[in-house]
Formats: C-alpha cells, structure tokens, sequence
C-alpha cells in the first residue's frame, strides 16, 4: 500500500523522481507512467511464469522450479495476478484519455500488412501518440485484467465452487494466458528491436525528435508545434 | 499412498512423455464390487477405512437418518450413502451405496491435474493420489465425475480413497472389503467381479423381483474399478446421486491435451514469425535514413 500512496504522490507533485530532456528529444513518458509500467511489467511477468508453470504438462518441469516448486508456483500465481491487475488499473488511470479508438484507427488496421513489411516507411500523418496496434494492446490488457481477476479469484478459492463453474473459469483463465501470451511476445518485439528507439522512451522518458515524427507524426505536432512531414523531408 | 515397489505405474498426471513401469509387469486389473441390495449400511467399512489409514477422527453428524455425515471428507475416504426411496407403487426402500473413489479407467481427476506425479494410476487400474507431488490448486475436483477428491485447507492437498493399494500392493484386499459382514463386498480381478455382478444382477431380475437390476460400470468413464449392482441400474441418481452418465469436461481433454498445446505451439510459432519478419523486413528505423550529420538521432 505504501507503493500505491507513493505513485499517488508521484503523480500528483511530480516530486520523486524526474526527466531530463535533452536537446533535440522529447519527452514520451513521465515519471509516473514509466514507474507503473514496469510494475505492470513485472508482475505481469511473473504471473505468466508462475500461470505457465500450471498452464501445460510441457512447461511444469521447466517454470516450476523458478519458484520453488509447483505448489509454491500455485500458492504465488494468485498474488502476482492481482498485483498485475492492480498497476493495470493505475496504467488505465493514466492511459485511457489517450487509448480512445478513432475512426482513423481503422484505417491504421487495414494497412497493418504494409505496417509489417514496408518498414522503410514512416507512419501516416494521423498516428497520434499511439497507433492502432498499440490501443489494441491496451484494451486487449484491459479485457484480460477483468478475465483474470474473475476467473482468477474463483480459482484462487474455489472450495464452494461447483465443477462445472471451475472448468469454465479454467478454460477462460487459460483462453486470456494464451491470447496475452501471444500479444506481450509482439509487444517485446515493437518494443526493441522492431522500432529502435523505443525502449529508451519507456527507460528514460525521452524519445528522439526524429522517433517521434517517424513513429507519432500526430503527436510530434502537437507537443513540439512543428510540422513532422516538413521536419522529416528538412533531414534529407 | 501407494506402495511402488510393488505397483508398477500405467499413468501419471501431467507428466510429458513417456511412464516408466508401463507394461513391465503383468498386472490384472483389480475391481471392488459392491452390492447394494446386500448392504445393510453397518458402517464396518467406514470405520475399517479410518482404521488402516489412520484417519484423524472428525465429528459425525446426525440428521435422522442412517448416514454418518452429508458427504465424504479428506479424513473420511468411505462413506454410506442412505436415501429412503418412494418406489412407484408408493412403498419404502432404504438404500445404501458405500460411495467412495470409482477409480475410474478414464480417470478425470488425473486428466485435469497439471501437477507431474500428484497423480498415478497403476496397471491394476488403482487411481492414487501423491500429495507430495500436489499442488493444492483442486483442479482435480472439478475433473472428477463423482464429487470425490477432497481439499485439507491446512496442508493444501487433497485426498481420496487409495483403494488400499499399500495392502493391494501387498496381495492384500482392502480394508473395507475385509471389514465387510455381510459380504457385500468383494475384491478380485475386474472379469471375475464383471461376471460375479453380471450373475447376482440376473438372479435379482429373475427371483427376487427386481426386473430392472443391474450392473454399474459407466462406459463414459471407460469403466471403473468399483462397481456396483443395483437394484434399478436405470435409476443410479436415487442412489445418493451416483451420476447415470458420468463425463470428463472437454476442457480438460480436448482443450487441454489437444487445442491448448495447439495454442502453445501457435504463439510460439508467432515468436519465430516474428523474427523471421525482423530478418526479412528489417526494423522500422527512425527516418529519413541516413540521417544527416547535425541530427541528434539515435544511431
């Protein structure tokens, strides 16, 4: 609870903690937003070790151990899930003003084939502080936090649940891991290697002039005034 | 608990791969057969049962019928079962079903248990509960056609009856069927018990008026080996519930020793997917490429 009252503080006063933004950068992520990302992170990732252990007789023997043993991992998973459903809850506090789906986020979804292969060209102009992709990701976390902490409290306690209730919240359970799985594995990737320059932005705070225009046109002009196509076409 | 020297293992919950003792032993298949028209609800088993397996005592409770307490617990494996049965022509008939683990052939139990070893079922067709090896999560209630594992909240596991396979294992009967003063119960090879059944089912039809008896060895389960004979097999539910059609959910068969690793196997092959996109498409790099000399662009 502690934690909670200090981002609470954080977000209020910007006093713990800061960002230095550096000439020619621009600052993406607050303080505030990249401390409850990495929570989110973390917990994030040990409730899918610990729920992977128990997910499949192919992984038992391998995540188990990690936490000591399966039992451990059983009596773990719970906590580390609702610790993830919690910093999920503050990630949406601050996120959800600008994860609103706009009518331009589906034409961003009907061009994702050339997002994938064309990858020497910049975003459309409309891409605002976060496309299409990246909404989804967020609403996608949004479901599985409400999926998990349904399904996740009657397993957790499931002594006066019939077995009919728990084999549904079983299959859901598991239907949320593996959809959640699938995603977290595309966002690593966006993450890092598959547009350099990002992860700095969710470490330090800042991101390049140049990642912004290329990336978040929309959003490169409405923090720095500027116009992307203008600044980017400048550059050759 | 098991004796493993003596039973050799046919399957074990959660367990990738290969069972070690399959098929390295001839081994019969054993079978309980109880007797419902035969039973005159002493509780002997029950008390034989906590006896071997020096169950801690628990409070019984009464409720005006001849039923030591609503359903089993995890220190009281064997229970009877009394209903007091209204038959069509408006007459009584108390009966008594010793309800205990069906040790199923199919055993749901170990099909939803995702713990490697908490469960095992030997060659003899004996379903075994391994608490060192269970996690607590009670996935194995919810698998388990008839109500039987059942969770200790201070230990975190769950127990059930073992069929005695520490004495089975030891060419021994279990303790209930030895404790049985009516005989009952019986205990030999599944065929043998099959055809005793089969044989006392038809002297009940033909004798003693009971044109519907018959043999309980549910096929949806792949049949089990506790089996019972009944006064009316077309009516188990009045027998304090025993299921007519006992079934595993599909979730813990199809779902999750089919789609589910399907699904395992998809997302990972997104991972490779993605790399490969990575190698043959590059990373989306900050434009214009190269950039100029007097931007501060990450290089």
């Amino acid at each position: 609870m502690a934690t909670v009252e200090n981002l609470r503080r954080m977000q209020k006063s910007g006093g713990s903690g800061r960002t230095i933004v550096y000439e020619g950068e621009v600052l993406r992520h607050s303080v505030y937003t990249r401390v409850v990302h990495w929570l989110v992170a973390i917990s994030f990732i040990l409730a899918l070790l610990s729920g992977f252990a128990l997910f499949t007789p192919w992984l038992y023997a391998w995540l188990a151990p990690i936490f000591g043993s399966g039992a451990r991992a059983r009596l773990l998973h719970p906590w580390f899930g609702l610790a993830f459903v919690i910093t999920v809850l503050f990630q949406f506090r601050g996120w959800i003003s600008q994860m609103r789906w706009q009518p331009e986020d589906r034409q961003w979804l009907r061009q994702i084939k050339d997002y994938t292969i064309k990858t020497d060209q910049p975003e459309a102009d409309y891409v605002g502080k976060f496309n299409a992709g990246q909404k989804i990701w967020f609403w996608t976390m949004g479901i599985s936090v409400l999926v998990f902490l349904i399904t996740g409290v009657f397993l957790w306690f499931p002594e006066h649940l019939g077995r009919t209730a728990m084999w549904i919240c079983y299959f859901f359970h598991d239907l949320m891991g593996l959809i959640m799985l699938g995603g977290f594995f595309i966002h690593l990737y966006e993450g890092t290697g598959g547009i350099p320059g990002t992860l700095r932005g969710m470490l330090h705070g800042t991101v390049t002039r140049a990642w912004a225009w290329t990336h978040h046109p929309a959003w490169y002009r409405e923090v720095t005034g500027r116009d992307p196509r203008t600044d980017r076409e400048g550059q050759r | 608990m098991s004796d493993e020297r003596t039973l050799q293992t046919k399957a074990i919950s959660a367990h990738p791969g290969s069972v070690p003792g399959r098929h390295m032993q001839r081994e019969v298949e054993v079978c309980k057969l109880i007797d419902t028209t035969t039973c005159i609800g002493c509780k002997a088993c029950e008390v034989a049962c906590v006896e071997w397996n020096d169950l801690p005592f628990g409070e019984t409770t009464f409720d005006n019928t001849y039923q030591t307490m609503p359903e089993t617990r995890w220190n009281y494996w064997n229970l009877i079962k009394f209903n007091e049965h209204t038959r069509a022509d408006g007459t009584l008939m108390w009966l008594m079903r010793k309800d205990q683990c069906m040790h199923c052939a199919d055993p749901g139990c170990l099909r939803a248990c995702p713990a490697d070893g908490a469960i095992v079922q030997y060659e003899n067709g004996i379903v075994d509960f391994q608490q060192e090896n269970c996690i607590g999560c009670q996935l194995c209630l919810s698998g388990c056609p008839f109500d039987i594992p059942r969770f200790n909240p201070t230990t975190k596991k769950v127990y059930k009856c073992s069929l005695c396979s520490d004495r089975v294992g030891q060419g021994l009967e279990p303790a209930c069927i030895k404790s049985c003063p009516t005989g009952c119960l019986h205990f030999g090879t599944k065929a043998e018990m099959k055809e005793l059944a089969e044989s006392r089912a038809e002297q009940l039809r033909n004798f003693s008026g009971f044109e519907k008896a018959g043999v309980y060895d549910p096929e949806s389960v792949g049949g089990t080996h506790v089996i019972y004979v009944l006064h009316d097999a077309s009516d188990p539910e009045a027998y304090g519930g025993l299921p007519k059609d006992p079934h595993i959910p599909i979730v813990y068969t199809i779902w999750k020793h089919f789609l589910k690793p399907i699904g395992l196997f998809a997302a990972f092959a997104g991972l490779v997917g993605i790399f490969f996109q990575y190698i043959s498409f590059g990373p989306r790099r900050t434009l214009p490429q190269p950039p100029r000399k007097d931007d501060n662009g990450d290089r």
